[in-house]
């Protein structure tokens, strides 16, 4: 059967949700949080990809570069931000975390 | 006569009561600079024995009370002085005044002024107020010796006058309205002048609120006579009476005459003021303020203001002879009410109330016949013998060291005789003895009811007759209770003297009055004389001939009241000196009929049952339920508690879980797509 | 077309399942393979749609660089075995539904997709027919799209300064070089000079 583009979304689709349910079903601690935000960026990806090989469009493929530029950057900046944390606080499970609490 | 007088009878008691209002104040202020008032004292008697705060505090309290004294009262001298000169001039030289002083209100149709109008039932008022309220300060000066809150007592006294005589020298209705409860205030501050108490405090309210339903209907009467004449002028309504007549008022689709409707609602102003019938609850009650009060407010002047007023609007009530009818009727039942009440109390200072109430009672009898002239005479003696009673029985109160019930009293002529004998000589007026000043007015009262024609009349003559016997067995019960028999309370008893000089002068001077005031002015307020001397104040209806007809009574109506007069004093005289036994054994054996008396015809309880109560219950009902809950409860107070609910559980979103947030997005954005999808995007 | 459909459907479950392992794994560890997993299956996907310098950039950047940064973080932060805990089944329910929600309204879209037929017309930068897709890239990102490269560096250099200032940690007995006072030092303050009586020695 040809994979069309449809096959591709829908994978990207899948992980996109996968990703989602990552960030609030983990109990454990805050990096799955992180790792969840990655694969939804990767989804993201996925997409713009696909999208530019099926329009032949290289803007999409320029477009996923710059997002994984930022992603890159900003997996950076959140872990870092996650050893801070982790040193003033000293634990990362996902419970302790509620410092916002109001 | 003078340009200046009449303002001066006016306004100087004004004055007298603003100086001694700023020796209060001051005196005040320097005694508490911001604090709370003084700690209370059960009663007159406490002060009496110098338990006060300090001996500093009371000396900065009567600080410059000599001065109140001194001033006010040398005003009110002066005042009396201009007033006789008033009279004289007035009445015999014929010099009628209107003073205009300002303008009131300028307001569309309505234009009132604000001026003296005097003419001879002014002069009249005139001179009552002022000799009552003079002689009453200087006599205040002794009474009020030992009480710190002197300044305050004149100044009140000052104010009172002041109302009085703006009320009786009124050019308008607003004008007299504004005396009315310029007096209404006075009595207020004057029966609650020990506000410590609490039942100073009750009694003051009473006062007030029962007056206050009386003033409503004075304040619909003077409506209806807006409505009607388009003025409220005296001389233009006057002028404008005989065109009303036969005129109707439509309400609430029924038509009723005018001029009864409007004699009718000024009438109730009347009974108010003058307790008289169903209105009266609050005189009894009065007496919980100084004796010196109870005789210039409660005996001569604020309670004579009703009957001033119908006699003031006579050209009104002349020509409605409904209302005439309905005056005679309770004027007469309250005439009879109030004596059989009084025949049973027991607190010296509560018989005299009783007795005062009757008297009104009398004089509105003989303004409903159209003796208006008639009436004004017992106004103008009653003054003179009952203030002298009320003043007597103050001198008998400080000599028995504040006892006031006659219970405990006994065999005082000894002890102080100058105080009995003046009592004497004013329960001789009151009841009618012949040739002292009541004998005359009230005879002349009495002898009206008859001539007059109609069944309200027999009825007033009826009424009067009786209250004539009953009025002379209470009198005389209450000087044989206090003065004579066996002392019934040993240590007061001893212990009791003679009031200072300046206590007995007011007391000489209206025993005086009391016989002096009769037969010399008799040819003024009845028969042609009358006529003569009030011309245009007094208007007599044309086909009216009650004045002419007194002098031509029978023999035996001439002398009933004389006979009844004896007839109550030989029974008092059985019943208190001979055999006193008969009294206690007759109240024991018709113990409902005594307790029915006892409890003034138990209207105070019925009132309470009637009126305060479901007033009280209504009031509580809109106060915690109305405001409290529904006003507060929607409002302020609801609008902060639902602030306070909706915070709490929106603050229980804000757990500080990151995750529960990234939850609530994802739920925002699923709801946004398929509100997209559903709704279509443009 | 049968190979590209097998290749397809391997990246594509692998990757899904690896996604799936990176969430559930009890081991942080393991997760983070698992991650590494996915991002090679999906640099796979992107070379069988014809992107291959992007899937190469995807091994490099993500495998190389940020999984390997992950697995640093969890190897240095005390992260200890998490059960599985209970507070997970509360949130399960509506979690999923949600989810499901969300995933059914994607597929929904995507079945449902038709391409409109003026696209082609406004497509802004057509793929090159002969040219390999890295030069195709950078034709056009160094021309055209070169104001967004550049910030996607300045992202990248303020990422790295953001991180080292977040994370730096002086210690407080470590001596190091103060260039500036070194340099500011004045010879009066720097050098005293005392006479010595010989024998005496400094007081």
């Amino acid at each position: 059967m040809t994979i069309g583009l449809g096959h591709y979304l829908s994978v990207a689709a899948i992980l996109f949700t996968l990703g989602i349910f990552g960030i609030f079903l983990n109990r454990k601690n805050i990096i799955i949080i992180l790792m969840s935000v990655e694969l939804i960026l990767l989804a993201v990806n996925i997409n713009l990809v696909a999208f530019s090989a099926f329009l032949g469009d290289i803007v999409g493929q320029v477009y996923a570069l710059i997002v994984l530029t930022v992603a890159a950057a900003e997996a950076a900046i959140g872990l870092a931000i996650l050893v801070a944390y982790f040193r003033n606080r000293g634990s990362i499970a996902v419970e302790d975390v509620n410092l916002m609490k109001g | 006569m003078s340009s200046g007088m009449y303002e001066a009878i006016v306004f100087l008691p004004l004055l007298g009561a603003v100086i001694a209002g700023l020796i209060t104040l001051v005196g005040a202020a320097s005694r508490h600079p911001g604090a709370s008032p003084p700690a209370p004292h059960d009663d007159h008697a406490a002060i009496d024995h110098a338990s006060l705060d300090s001996e500093e505090e009371v000396a900065r309290s009567t600080a410059g009370s000599q001065a109140a004294e001194l001033v006010t009262t040398t005003l009110l001298v002066l005042s009396w002085v201009l007033s006789c000169v008033a009279f004289v001039d007035v009445g015999f030289n014929g010099h009628d005044a209107r003073v205009p002083l300002f303008n009131f209100i300028t307001s569309g149709d309505l234009k009132v002024d604000w001026a003296l109008r005097i003419d001879p039932l002014t002069a009249v008022m005139l001179v009552v107020v002022t000799t009552i309220s003079a002689l009453v300060h200087l006599y205040s000066i002794g009474y009020m010796a030992d009480d710190p809150y002197k300044p305050r007592f004149f100044s009140y006294l000052s104010f009172f006058t002041f109302a009085m005589l703006a009320l009786v020298t009124a050019d308008n209705l607003a004008q007299l309205f504004f005396g009315w409860e310029g007096v209404g205030l006075a009595s207020y501050l004057l029966i609650g002048f020990w506000f410590h108490k609490p039942e100073a405090n009750a009694a003051a309210i009473k006062a007030f609120i029962v007056n206050r339903i009386g003033d409503f209907g004075f304040a619909l009467g003077i409506f209806a006579v807006f409505l009607m004449t388009g003025s409220i002028n005296f001389d233009t309504i006057f002028a404008q009476a005989p065109d009303l007549v036969g005129k109707t008022l439509h309400y609430l689709s029924f038509d009723v005459d005018a001029l009864t409707l409007i004699c009718l609602l000024l009438f109730m102003g009347a009974m108010g003021k003058s307790a008289q019938f169903l209105l009266h609850t609050w005189l009894p009650d009065a007496m919980e303020g100084p004796t010196p009060v109870s005789a210039l407010i409660h005996a001569a002047t604020m309670v004579t203001a009703g009957v001033f007023m119908v006699a003031r609007l006579s050209p009104l009530f002349s020509l409605a002879p409904t209302a005439q009818a309905f005056v005679i009727v309770i004027g007469a039942t309250t005439a009879f009410f109030a004596a059989t009440v009084g025949l049973v109390q027991n607190d010296i200072k509560r018989i005299i109330a009783y007795s005062t109430c009757s008297q009104l009672g009398y004089m509105f009898v003989a303004m409903g016949t159209g003796a208006y002239s008639v009436g004004m005479f017992h106004l103008f003696t009653h003054a003179f013998f009952k203030a002298l009673l009320f003043l007597g029985s103050g001198s008998v109160i400080i000599a028995m060291h504040h006892e006031q019930d006659i219970r405990h009293m006994g065999g005082l002529w000894r002890k102080i005789p100058f105080t009995y004998a003046t009592m004497f000589v004013g329960t001789l007026a009151l009841t009618g003895f012949p040739f002292t000043a009541g004998y005359y007015s009230k005879d002349a009262i009495i002898e009206a009811a008859d001539a007059a024609s109609g069944a309200a009349a027999s009825y007033g003559f009826a009424m009067t007759v009786a209250a004539a016997a009953l009025t002379s067995f209470y009198s005389w019960r209450l000087m044989f209770k206090t003065f004579h028999g066996a002392p019934h309370d040993r240590h007061h008893y001893e212990a009791a003297h003679e009031s200072p000089i300046v206590m007995l002068v007011p007391l000489a001077l209206l025993a005086i009055g009391s016989i002096g005031a009769g037969w010399p002015f008799l040819h003024l307020f009845t028969g042609d004389g009358a006529v003569e001397f009030f011309r245009d104040s007094l208007k007599i209806g044309s086909d009216n001939k009650v004045l002419e007809e007194m002098e031509h009574l029978s023999f035996a109506v001439r002398v009933i009241p004389t006979v009844m007069m004896a007839g109550g004093l030989l029974v008092a005289f059985q019943f208190y000196i001979r055999r006193p036994e008969i009294p206690e054994r007759l109240a024991r054996e018709q113990s409902v009929l005594y307790h029915f008396l006892l409890n003034a015809w138990y209207f105070d309880r019925i009132y309470d049952f009637l009126f305060v109560r479901p007033t009280l219950w209504l009031g509580r009902l809109l106060w915690k339920g109305g405001d409290g809950f529904i006003i507060d409860g929607f409002g302020p107070d609801g609008v902060s508690a639902r602030v306070l609910d909706v915070t709490r559980s929106v603050v229980r979103l804000q757990t500080g879980y990151l995750y529960h947030y990234a939850f609530a997005m994802l739920i925002g954005v699923a709801a946004f797509i398929t509100w997209f999808m559903f709704a279509g995007g443009h | 077309m049968i190979l590209q459909a097998i290749f397809f459907y391997l990246f594509a479950g692998v990757c899904i399942a690896s996604a799936i392992m990176v969430i559930v794994a009890r081991n942080p560890v393991h997760s983070v393979l698992f991650l590494i997993l996915a991002f090679v299956n999906a640099a796979g996907l992107f070379m069988l749609m014809g992107a291959e310098f992007l899937a190469m950039i995807l091994i490099v950047v993500y495998v190389g660089a940020v999984a390997v940064l992950f697995l640093f973080v969890v190897m240095m932060l005390d992260v200890d075995f998490a059960e599985l805990r209970h507070g997970l089944l509360n949130y399960l329910p509506i979690g999923f539904v949600v989810g499901a929600v969300l995933l059914a309204e994607l597929l929904f879209v995507v079945g449902a997709w038709v391409i409109e037929p003026g696209v082609p017309k406004t497509i802004t930068a057509p793929i090159a027919g002969d040219v390999s897709n890295t030069q195709a890239l950078g034709e056009v990102l160094y021309t055209r799209y070169v104001y967004f490269f550049e910030a996607a560096g300045v992202i990248l250099l303020v990422a790295m300064i953001g991180a080292i200032v977040m994370t730096l940690q002086h210690k407080p007995d470590v001596r190091r070089q103060r260039v500036g006072e070194q340099l500011a030092r004045t010879r009066a303050s720097a050098i005293e000079v005392v006479k010595v009586r010989s024998g005496q020695g400094l007081p």
